[in-house]
């Protein structure tokens, strides 16, 4: 994008404000009657929002700065979901359906104690150290696999693609001890709170505000260092960065196991807020659909994928509500809106009202221009 | 031509929506309607917002409920379950709706549950479940197991079968019923060897898992038709099935080829209503049986008048993405039907749209006569009412066998039979 870095600091510090700092003084302290009061149903959506943001940021970490399209990053969101999950299951404790210390789903199978690999998941630390260990682990053996063999392009989105439809599948048997279809959900306390309480949504809402800055910023600074040039250079011409002595496939490893991680963070502030993590969260599909907010909103930005997830789920809020018929038709076109006519994006918008502007100017003094000498061969 | 129609209603209805938003008076009641309107799902409950709509037009042409009128709000939950649970805080804490109809897979309820016992909401759900629940903010119209996996069974001991095949998809539901129906098959004397389908047991040697199990989309039944027509050699053996929606044309398609037919090896089936048909092969499944609260097929004046009123409406609404031929009638519909009236009946009865008072009210007993005969509510929010069995025929009805009148609903099953 054309905006000065300065600029953009200052839109995302202006939008931080606004979204960090007034929308919960708001849900917190206004008269529920008044017309400012943000109820803590929006607080609640935003929050989901805004976890989609980080998902956002990872698929354009790799997509739209590595030219690797991963199709299987809803993979990793809920695997960061189910370990935090896990541990909500064992807050329950004997509020469950079946008054036991045991998740209801495995009373109901019929076990009478707790398998061995849920028990560390009482402690929140080691949850919270899962939430990023699993899904990096399994992105780094994955990643390593498939660069090594040096699969590239629509055969790596072919084999994330694969690999989320694997363990959906896993996911779905009873026998793997996760909840099955049903998933985890009717959780009861975070860190001693009350996860459906309007204060601790609050802080959910603003700890995700916060994880989606820190994220965003990360992914800027790393980005535009020597690294990100690799990257990019990775993106445009692999043969080149290989013939000029990089290793590509250690950065792109890099980038994979970054990107996981990232994306597992989005789905562990994304569970306590929506209550529930199943497996149909780690269909592809879904990683399709973020797929799809990054290149509504703009690839390659940071920023434009944030846009993009937060405009479509937001549209999706509303019109599912608002037009259940005609939803799908609504976001459908949109859709192609913007790859008809806004390839770059909405976050190409200003830029290119400004470029409208701009030639309006031009063209109204003078006689009609001619063509543009050294005009970049597209 | 179609889809520039479409968007332009979309259009429409975009601008309308902002200008409308200010209509609700106060002589109207708002009912949410929660169903899946598209994605995978959308087969099966898109029947339940149809039929729900019907009923509400049909209180209203009468006079609503307590004088106000019925104002749906439907909304669509995608078949996609955390957007369930928001468009359950939607309708309860932005829309204030009195009630709510809706949900049809376990893990959609499960989904909403935390949201509707936070608010202190009250969902009417229809749809056959595997019960281990009660909550006092649902009300299940559905059907329990003892509403149908049981009776179908006490059927099959009743023309002396002796052997008994379960099998199903790997979800809650199956796995349940399963567990029930073994721990009832075996106080019914029918010996463990002749309950086939295979067994899971923990450390301890529990049975933990009952039946056999395939996943959702499955396609390939060879071996498991090859295990059964084995298991049903020596005559006098059924098949229970609980597998779900899709997975049972290539089931029932391998069964036949395999020489397998009602008479030699009958299958009852909890998951194929007068609505399933509309998308499988009926032809390949004549003869088998099914067993629900409701068949289309039932010859009362009162279901007679449901099918025809519902029909007509069917022709005349102008309700967008109404399907409006060959509709048919089945038993998550009438119970949809039901649930309207029972919560129209308690809301009179306490005088009040208050969920803790319509609930009493509802606790107290309360009977409605709908299309499948007289139902009754009970204090645990489960429904008393008939249960039928059923045997296909070529046109996708079912043909009425034999009636168990006033099944009280049962959620809380396993472990209350003891073998003999």
């Amino acid at each position: 994008m054309n905006t000065t870095p300065r600029r953009e600091s200052l839109i995302a510090g202006a939008i931080a404000l606004v979204l960090l700092v007034i929308m919960p003084s708001l849900n917190a302290w206004a008269p529920q009657d008044s017309l400012f009061y943000v109820s803590n149903f929006t607080i609640n959506v935003w929050g989901k929002y805004l976890a989609y943001g980080i998902l956002a940021i990872s698929v354009d970490l790799l997509w739209g700065f590595t030219g690797l399209l991963s199709l299987g990053q809803a993979l990793f969101f809920s695997l960061g979901g189910y370990m935090i999950g896990m541990h909500l299951m064992l807050m329950i404790g004997k509020l469950g359906q079946y008054k036991s210390d045991l998740p209801d789903f495995l009373v109901f199978l019929g076990h009478t104690y707790l398998p061995a690999f849920w028990a560390p998941f009482s402690s929140f630390l080691f949850a919270a150290l899962m939430i990023f260990l699993l899904p990096m682990l399994l992105a780094k053996v994955f990643g390593y696999l498939a660069f090594r063999s040096r699969i590239k392009g629509v055969y790596f989105s072919i084999l994330t693609q694969a690999l989320t439809y694997g363990a959906s599948l896993m996911f779905f048997r009873n026998d793997m001890l996760m909840g099955g279809n049903n998933g985890f959900t009717d959780f009861k306390f975070l860190l001693g709170n009350d996860v459906r309480s309007a204060a601790t949504q609050r802080s959910l809402y603003i700890v995700t505000g916060i994880a989606l800055l820190a994220v965003y910023f990360g992914c800027r600074w790393l980005t535009r260092t020597k690294f990100g040039l690799v990257q990019r250079a990775i993106r445009d011409s692999e043969t080149r960065v290989l013939f000029s002595g990089y290793s590509a496939a250690n950065y792109k490893l890099f980038v994979f196991v970054v990107a996981a991680g990232i994306a597992a963070l989005g789905g562990a502030l994304y569970v306590p807020q929506v209550g529930i993590i199943n497996p149909s969260e780690m269909t592809p599909d879904k990683s399709l659909e973020a797929v799809v907010w990054v290149a509504v909103g703009g690839r390659g930005t940071l920023f434009g994928p944030v846009l993009g997830a937060v405009v479509i789920n937001a549209l999706k809020s509303w019109a599912t509500r608002a037009i259940p018929d005609m939803w799908l038709i609504l976001l459908g076109s949109m859709f192609l809106f913007v790859v008809l006519f806004l390839p770059e994006g909405l976050i190409s918008i200003p830029a290119r009202i400004r470029a409208f502007r701009d030639r309006r100017k031009k063209v109204s003094p003078a006689t009609a221009s001619a063509p543009v000498p050294n005009a970049p061969v597209s | 031509m179609k889809l520039i129609n479409k968007s332009a209603q979309a259009l429409l209805a975009l601008t309308s929506m902002a200008f409308t938003h200010t209509a609700s008076a106060a002589d109207t009641v708002k009912v949410g309607v929660l169903h899946s309107l598209s994605g995978t799902m959308a087969i099966s409950e898109t029947s339940l917002r149809d039929v729900l709509l019907y009923t509400f037009d049909e209180i209203n042409a009468k006079g609503g409920v307590m004088g106000k009128k019925i104002e749906p709000v439907v909304v669509d939950g995608a078949s996609n379950w955390p957007l369930f649970a928001e468009k359950a805080k939607q309708l309860l804490e932005k829309d204030k709706a009195a009630v709510v109809f809706g949900c049809w897979t376990s893990v959609s309820r499960k989904s909403v549950l935390p949201v509707f016992e936070k608010n202190n909401g009250l969902l009417f759900y229809p749809v056959q479940y595997e019960g281990e629940e009660e909550s006092k903010n649902v009300f299940y119209t559905a059907e329990a197991v003892n509403q149908q996996a049981t009776p179908a069974v006490d059927y099959m001991l009743d023309k002396k079968k002796e052997k008994y095949y379960l099998l199903g998809s790997d979800y809650v539901y199956p796995q349940t019923t399963n567990l029930v129906l073994l721990e009832y098959l075996l106080s019914k004397g029918v010996p463990i060897e002749n309950i086939g389908g295979g067994f899971k047991k923990d450390s301890s040697g529990k049975i933990i898992s009952a039946g056999k199990y395939t996943p959702f989309g499955h396609t390939d039944y060879q071996q498991i038709v090859a295990e059964i027509k084995q298991f049903s050699a020596g005559g006098k053996a059924c098949v229970i099935n609980t597998l779900n929606g899709d997975t049972n044309v290539p089931f029932f398609k391998e069964y036949a080829a395999a020489g397998l037919t009602a008479e030699s090896c009958p299958v009852v089936s909890f998951s194929i209503s007068e609505d399933e048909f509309r998308a499988l092969p009926a032809k390949q499944l004549v003869g088998q049986l099914g067993c629900w609260t409701y068949f289309q097929s039932i010859k009362s004046d009162a279901n007679k008048a449901f099918v025809s009123s519902f029909q007509k409406w069917l022709k005349e609404t102008k309700v967008d993405g109404v399907k409006k031929e060959g509709r048919v009638t089945c038993s998550p519909m009438v119970l949809s039907y039901d649930g309207v009236y029972l919560w129209k009946a308690a809301v009179e009865k306490a005088g009040s749209f208050d969920v803790d008072k319509v609930r009493v009210a509802l606790q107290s007993g309360l009977s409605f006569d709908g299309p499948g005969g007289k139902v009754t509510t009970q204090k645990n929010m489960h429904l008393t009412k008939n249960v039928f069995i059923g045997e296909t025929k070529a046109d996708g009805q079912f043909k009425i066998l034999k009636e168990y009148k006033d099944v009280f609903g049962q959620p809380w099953l396993k472990g209350t039979f003891k073998a003999k």
